[in-house]
């Protein structure tokens, strides 16, 4: 058996997500290798309705038993109308996974409701309390226009996700090139997001076949400012990483910044000047720090901060 | 007695009397037999002086009489039908039927679609059998011990130098072909069922005592250029089909969307980039398989970064290394065998793509085959162990089901080997502590890449240099191992009883391993 | 809990296995098992599955392992879903997860 995995980061680096059916064993055994940053281990839509019992079965000695290394698992519940969610999160906990995601949110009082049987399963499972963390998937409109109080519902959540695909059927419209159907969706959650501290993240592409539109939609997601997206195979991994990846030049800045605040921090001084003349204030800190962190994990980072 | 690879040779296997004489020695490492002189063992064969109008004669069962087959001769076939073979069938079919026993098949490979052999052995009536392949039910009966003597098990390569030298002698060569002339002039193009190639029976046209050629579409005199001389040929019968078209020419396999293949694929090429041999005329052979063949996809786009092209490939041809070439990035294509159609149309119209011999291919007692001039091959295993020996024989049940191919050939001679296979297939552990058989020695594997990792052979500190500058991240291959059993468990060791029912030659004809008689399962 | 019916779980499918359990009233764990992997991982399997069906309390049934390589983290969730099927238990309870089921 594996150790107990350590204690989530809620915020940590989170550029690709990627969905496996939790009832698939070939697939979850070693979802990691691809070197997503984090999987989503489904107990809904990829699960049978005769099968959501078996898949928790599954998902459990997952769990217990599969060294994921330094891979988030996070386990997409069924959502709230339905009769399985409480168990979904019993055996989540149980399990240990690092994060639940809460499908098809609607309002603060989904996540809270979360949050309470969660704390309850902790309890119940001698697991520390808080420990495991929440993302919000936003699939409805209503759930878009509640952005702001869903996510400021619960100190365990580290993120909202748009869901792409019922919120579409909801808004009446098909998926269009550039995003124009989706641009009050992604800009309102991401809005809300940066508002209450959390991350965002955009939603699945579905054409696999489909190179040159993935690339473009990860594109806008990068300038929109997305902290990551969701992916439905292996393949999408590498270029999200690729295109998040920052430039030598954000690099060398973000160096600059984080070793001139270093140097001042330790005398006290909060505003300084780097050598081409900008004024930096702490502000510029933690983006700096970002940019640093996003580079290691591209495997660009050659300094030695 | 251990041979060089630790393997227990038992003396049952080391007394086994081949036809020149010749005794059978435990492998003892890459390059044994290199400088050695060898005299090569030429067939009886008969004076055609007096002019005959054609050599055709009315059905099979007439050239077994003809050819005087009686018991314990050995016949030969080829294997470019593939799984589409009417071939072996129709000829043991007729031997049986005229009652002849104790009959030896040297078969460049043998597959799926023979498995009515596997009768024959069973009733005694085919005692031995000589092949690269073994599959299917006859690898079942073979693994239980059914066959009378021990199945020797050759490469490609290693075949064509046992028939040379005479440690088999052909008596009769039974040779399909898509299309041949009255006189026996056979080519692999024009025909029915068209396979491209007839690489593999030129050793058997040219050192069988009698040759046959099988054949559904006759053309006229002179169907040349041949790949069959019919000057090597007795007698020629035609049939109503040699083979099942469609299974003798697969359609394009298309490329993997398998994320794991696709993944080992990338780094395999980028594996290749990093070498120093990776520059302008470089050459190259991968195979058929999913993670193989994908190679080439990821190795263009590599090629064009650095501006160079490929001189020749060889091998197994598919459609996909024909594309490469129509590109303009690789120079010759040298063909041994086509795996799918589009191959087969290639060399049916490029000129820049030839035909060669299995004894140019890749026989290591000429003066210097195809493969000792390669820099690059891209191989799959079954199992690979922390020696980098590499089994491609027996399933992990023990029994047999593969081929050693072109396998150990390629291995031996090109300057760079790699290995590419997945760390697990279900539970089996691919990369292992010891391979159940040795078909492909260590001494001759360089690189395994994996789902989990890349292991570089410590006897190769050059790639592991060329690897290391071009930061390719590699490690002991003791840990993709134990990562390995790790994830499926330590498998208990299979249970053999004593019977030897298959020899692995090494290329060089010493023995790299022995496959026993497979105890089954008991439930304890 | 116990058994009252044939509870299945698990597919044909490769790295999965299909475990059918069939209640009885005495005589043991009658286990046929069939494997792709029999000769290597048999014992092991045999041994995950007994030891999975003792935690359960299940002391008599007809048991059909049908194997394709599954590992045992798989073999385990299989049996218990087998189980717990068989039982004809609200599938949506509240399951023992680390007690009887680990």
């Amino acid at each position: 058996m594996s150790l107990p995995r350590p204690k989530p980061e809620r915020f940590r680096l989170r550029r690709t997500m990627m969905f496996m059916n939790a009832q698939k064993p070939g697939l979850i055994k070693d979802a990691y290798i691809y070197g997503a940053d984090s999987i989503m281990l489904d107990l809904e839509d990829a699960v049978a309705e005769n099968q959501k019992d078996s898949a928790r079965f599954s998902l459990y000695h997952a769990l217990k038993e599969i060294d994921y290394g330094d891979t988030e698992v996070i386990v997409r519940i069924n959502g709230l109308d339905t009769p399985h969610w409480k168990e979904d999160i019993r055996v989540c906990v149980a399990g240990g996974c690092d994060g639940i995601r809460i499908a098809k949110t609607e309002s603060a009082q989904d996540v809270k409701t979360v949050d309470e049987a969660v704390t309850e399963a902790e309890k119940e499972f001698g697991v520390e309390v808080g420990r495991t963390l929440l993302m919000a998937a936003l699939e409805s409109p209503k759930g878009v226009l509640n952005a702001y109080e869903i996510c400021q519902a619960s100190p365990r959540l580290f993120g909202v996700a748009l869901s792409g695909g019922d919120y579409r059927k909801c808004m009446q419209v098909k998926v269009i090139p550039g995003g124009i159907e989706m641009l009050f969706a992604r800009g309102l959650m991401l809005n809300a997001a940066r508002a209450a501290g959390i991350q965002c993240f955009d939603t699945v592409f579905t054409n696999l076949n489909d190179d040159e539109g993935f690339r473009a939609e990860v594109k806008q997601n990068v300038e929109m400012g997305f902290d990551g997206k969701s992916l439905i195979n292996p393949k999408q991994i590498p270029i999200v990483h690729e295109m998040l990846a920052p430039t030598q030049k954000e690099i060398a800045e973000a160096e600059k910044i984080v070793r001139a605040y270093r140097e001042h921090a330790s005398e006290g001084v909060g505003v300084f000047t780097l050598d081409n003349g900008k004024m930096i204030d702490i502000a510029f800190v933690p983006g700096a720090e970002r940019v640093i962190k996003l580079a290691k994990a591209s495997g660009i980072y050659e300094g030695d901060l | 007695m251990k041979n060089a690879v630790g393997r227990e040779i038992p003396a049952e296997a080391l007394a086994i009397e081949l036809k020149n004489g010749r005794k059978y020695e435990p492998y003892q490492g890459k390059g044994y037999r290199d400088g050695k002189y060898i005299k090569k063992a030429g067939p009886t064969t008969k004076i055609y002086e007096n002019p005959q109008e054609s050599k055709i004669l009315p059905s099979i069962r007439d050239a077994v009489i003809a050819c005087g087959i009686k018991d314990g001769m050995t016949v030969s076939f080829h294997h470019h039908f593939r799984n589409g073979d009417y071939i072996v069938n129709m000829v043991m079919k007729e031997i049986v039927a005229l009652g002849i026993k104790d009959i030896t098949i040297a078969a460049s490979s043998l597959g799926d679609a023979h498995d009515p052999i596997a009768e024959y052995i069973e009733q005694g009536i085919v005692t031995g059998i000589q092949t690269s392949g073994i599959r299917g039910k006859m690898g079942d009966v073979v693994s239980h011990g059914k066959l009378k003597t021990p199945a020797i098990l050759r490469s490609h390569g290693g075949r064509v130098r046992a028939i040379e030298e005479g440690d088999v002698h052909i008596d009769v060569a039974f040779i399909g072909a898509p299309t041949s002339d009255e006189y026996g002039n056979a080519r692999a193009l024009g025909g029915k069922g068209d396979c491209g190639v007839l690489s593999y029976a030129v050793v058997d046209s040219e050192y069988a005592d009698k040759v046959v050629v099988i054949t559904d579409t006759l053309v006229p005199y002179p169907n040349f250029p041949p790949s069959i001389h019919g000057v090597n040929v007795d007698y020629v019968v035609k049939v109503d089909e040699i083979g099942n078209p469609k299974k003798i020419a697969s359609a394009a396999a298309r490329m993997t969307q398998n994320p794991r293949d696709l993944m080992m694929a990338e780094n395999t090429a980028k594996v290749i980039a990093a070498c120093p041999w990776f520059k302008e005329g470089f050459s190259f052979q991968t195979g058929a398989g999913g993670p193989s063949l994908a190679v080439n996809r990821f190795l263009e786009p590599l090629m064009d970064a650095k501006g160079i092209k490929m001189s020749w490939a060889i091998g197994g041809i598919t459609a996909a290394i024909c594309e490469l070439q129509r590109k303009g990035k690789v120079g010759k294509i040298i063909d041994v065998q086509d795996f799918d159609t589009g191959a087969i149309e290639d060399i049916r119209t490029n000129p820049n793509h030839y035909e060669m011999t299995a004894s140019e291919y890749a026989n290591p007692a000429n003066k210097g085959a195809f493969v000792n001039k390669l820099d690059f091959v891209v191989l799959a295993a079954l199992e690979v162990d922390i020696d980098f020996n590499v089994n491609v024989i027996t399933g992990s049940d023990g029994v047999l089901r593969g081929a050693p191919g072109g396998h150990p050939d390629t291995a031996e001679g090109a300057k760079c080997c790699v290995i590419v296979t997945p760390l697990t297939r279900g539970r089996m552990a691919t990369i292992c502590e010891h391979v159940v058989t040795v078909t492909t020695p260590g001494d001759c594997v360089d690189v395994v890449v994996t789902d989990y990792g890349t292991a570089v052979n410590p006897n190769r500190p050059d790639i592991i240099k060329a690897l290391d500058d071009a930061g390719i991240k590699h490690v002991p291959i003791k840990e993709l191992q134990e990562k390995a059993y790790s994830l499926v468990g330590t498998p208990d060791d299979l249970q053999w009883k004593d019977k030897v029912v298959a020899i692995l030659e090494a290329r060089d004809g010493t023995i790299l391993d022995v496959v026993k008689e497979i105890k089954p399962y008991e439930d304890k | 809990m116990e058994l009252k019916a044939v509870g299945t779980a698990g597919t044909l499918e490769s790295s999965d296995v299909m475990i059918t359990l069939e209640p009885k009233d005495s005589g043991g764990i009658d286990l046929t098992l069939e494997s792709s992997v029999i000769n290597q991982y048999g014992r092991q399997i045999k041994a995950q599955v007994l030891a999975s069906l003792e935690r359960l309390g299940v002391k008599n049934a007809k048991v059909i392992v049908n194997d394709h390589g599954a590992l045992d983290c798989t073999i385990k969730a299989r049996v218990e879903c087998a189980f717990y099927r068989g039982c004809q238990c609200d599938m949506d309870g509240k399951f023992d997860w680390g007690g009887v089921i680990r």
